[in-house]
């Protein structure tokens, strides 16, 4: 890549004010540094990476609304969460964090369970039961 | 109390912390200097491991691992400490900037309140420099960032704690000793005798073996996967390949700028034209790259389009391969 070829397309960085450094050679075909603001291939892929959380987000609402899933569900989509990431964090096994999906066993969950996931949410636990709060 | 510390902004963070640390006490280390001595390049398929949700494919060798390989090799000494308690990693982080030593924190970017929303991924393997602390704020010198900036205690912990893989637990690390003089070109070769064995090596996951089989996967995903998420995963490789860190085509102009400053050093022509060569693979990646965005752009993609990125991909693995073996005999 020469100096003048590095990618100055409107990225998501432009909002912060923030440009990265790319490697690149000059006219000599010297290495040097130049700053980009961003370039149309990666961007796309972060932008429909971003989409694809959105829906996950959406579709676990909607089963959390039909009660086929609890809002642990929706908040681990919610904080772009996996199941080994948020098992992790809240220090259960994933097969445990899994079963608490189901809105039956998540219902009869104690306080001390629910106070958990809402630390690693950052929410209130009436918040954690009730999505459509201030969402 | 604020340490005198120059921020210099890097493509890569690891690279970055040790050059900047490097600098920092008294030794003028580049970035791909750093990169191409602790033997950063590399290409790897991680088939067990999911990042959202898409197959993990590195263009890196492993966090942590560069800093270790170039300080064993220039002959530096490097402390590390891991903390299962935050309070412990508090006060050791806070003894060594009374002590007038900025230290390295690898930490979770999740929660790195100034990192634009949309890059705040699960990511553990970031790194950075603490510098000092004024009322209870920490002065922070990330080198990917274009300039210093701070964090509360409270934002340092939660970041330094973060969980999933690569959790850093607390992760401090700063050089302890130093030589007099580094031994720098025994370092570069060691470092490139590495890439090129790693590049080489006769494992179907690693080098140029993972690149041919990360080619048969995309001609297979469309069918087994469906395109919707074949071309998830294609975007997954072109933010792997491309993201904020690795100056570009995959981390390979960096090493074509390492290959270029060691040609100096070692005084071995063969070495800068090996750095055009490399250059010019990076291009090609970089057409890769622009080719896969092509597909998932639109998303009704011809399956064709797949079996023309695979024949670039081949390509690439072709090159790659002759270009490394006469790496290998260059030095």
């Amino acid at each position: 890549m020469k100096k003048n070829e590095v990618p100055q397309d409107k990225s998501n960085l432009e909002s912060v004010n923030f440009k990265e450094l790319c490697y690149a050679v000059d006219e000599n075909g010297e290495y040097t540094t130049a700053h980009s603001t961003g370039w149309d291939p990666k961007t796309i892929a972060l932008n429909k990476a971003i989409e694809e959380i959105h829906e996950r987000t959406e579709n676990a609402k909607q089963r959390v609304l039909n009660n086929t899933t609890s809002p642990i569900e929706y908040y681990m989509e919610l904080h772009k969460m996996d199941l080994p990431i948020l098992s992790s964090y809240v220090g259960f096994w994933k097969w445990r964090v899994k079963r608490h999906f189901k809105p039956k066993v998540f219902n009869k969950l104690p306080q001390k369970t629910l106070q958990k996931y809402a630390d690693v949410f950052d929410i209130s636990i009436d918040k954690l039961k009730n999505i459509a709060d201030g969402n | 109390m604020e340490i005198k510390f120059t921020h210099h902004q890097s493509a890569h963070c690891e690279n970055g912390v040790v050059s900047n640390l490097m600098k920092h006490n008294g030794f003028n280390i580049s970035e791909p200097m750093v990169f191409g001595i602790g033997s950063g390049l590399l290409f790897c398929y991680i088939p067990f491991l999911k990042v959202n949700h898409a197959p993990a494919i590195t263009y890196r060798s492993m966090p942590g691992s560069i800093f270790k390989r170039f300080a064993k090799r220039v002959g530096i000494k490097i402390k590390h400490e891991k903390f299962s308690n935050p309070k412990d990693a508090k006060v050791r982080l806070d003894q060594n900037l009374a002590n007038n030593n900025p230290v390295g924190l690898q930490v979770g970017v999740y929660n790195l309140e100034y990192f634009p929303d949309e890059y705040r991924f699960h990511f553990n393997a970031h790194n950075l420099i603490v510098y000092g602390k004024e009322n209870n704020t920490y002065l922070i010198s990330d080198p990917v960032m274009e300039s210093v900036t701070s964090l509360s205690e409270k934002q340092l912990e939660k970041v330094r704690f973060a969980k999933g893989a690569f959790a850093p637990k607390g992760h401090i690390y700063y050089p302890t000793n130093f030589p007099k003089e580094l031994n720098i070109e025994s370092a570069i070769i060691k470092g490139i005798k590495q890439t090129c064995r790693d590049m080489l090596a006769p494992v179907p996951i690693v080098g140029v073996k993972g690149i041919r089989m990360v080619a048969k996967l995309i001609r297979k995903w469309p069918k087994k996967k469906g395109t919707k998420v074949a071309n998830h995963y294609l975007g997954q490789i072109v933010r792997m390949q491309e993201e904020i860190g690795t100056g570009g085509g995959g981390f390979r102009y960096i090493f074509a700028a390492f290959l270029q400053e060691s040609s100096k050093i070692l005084k071995n022509p063969k070495l800068a034209e090996l750095s055009t060569e490399m250059t010019q693979i990076g291009d090609l990646w970089r057409d890769f790259a622009l080719d896969l965005s092509r597909i998932y752009k639109n998303r009704s993609a011809k399956e064709d389009a797949y079996n023309n990125v695979a024949i670039q991909l081949e390509t690439i693995a072709d090159k790659e391969e002759v270009f490394f073996k006469a790496l290998k005999k260059a030095i």
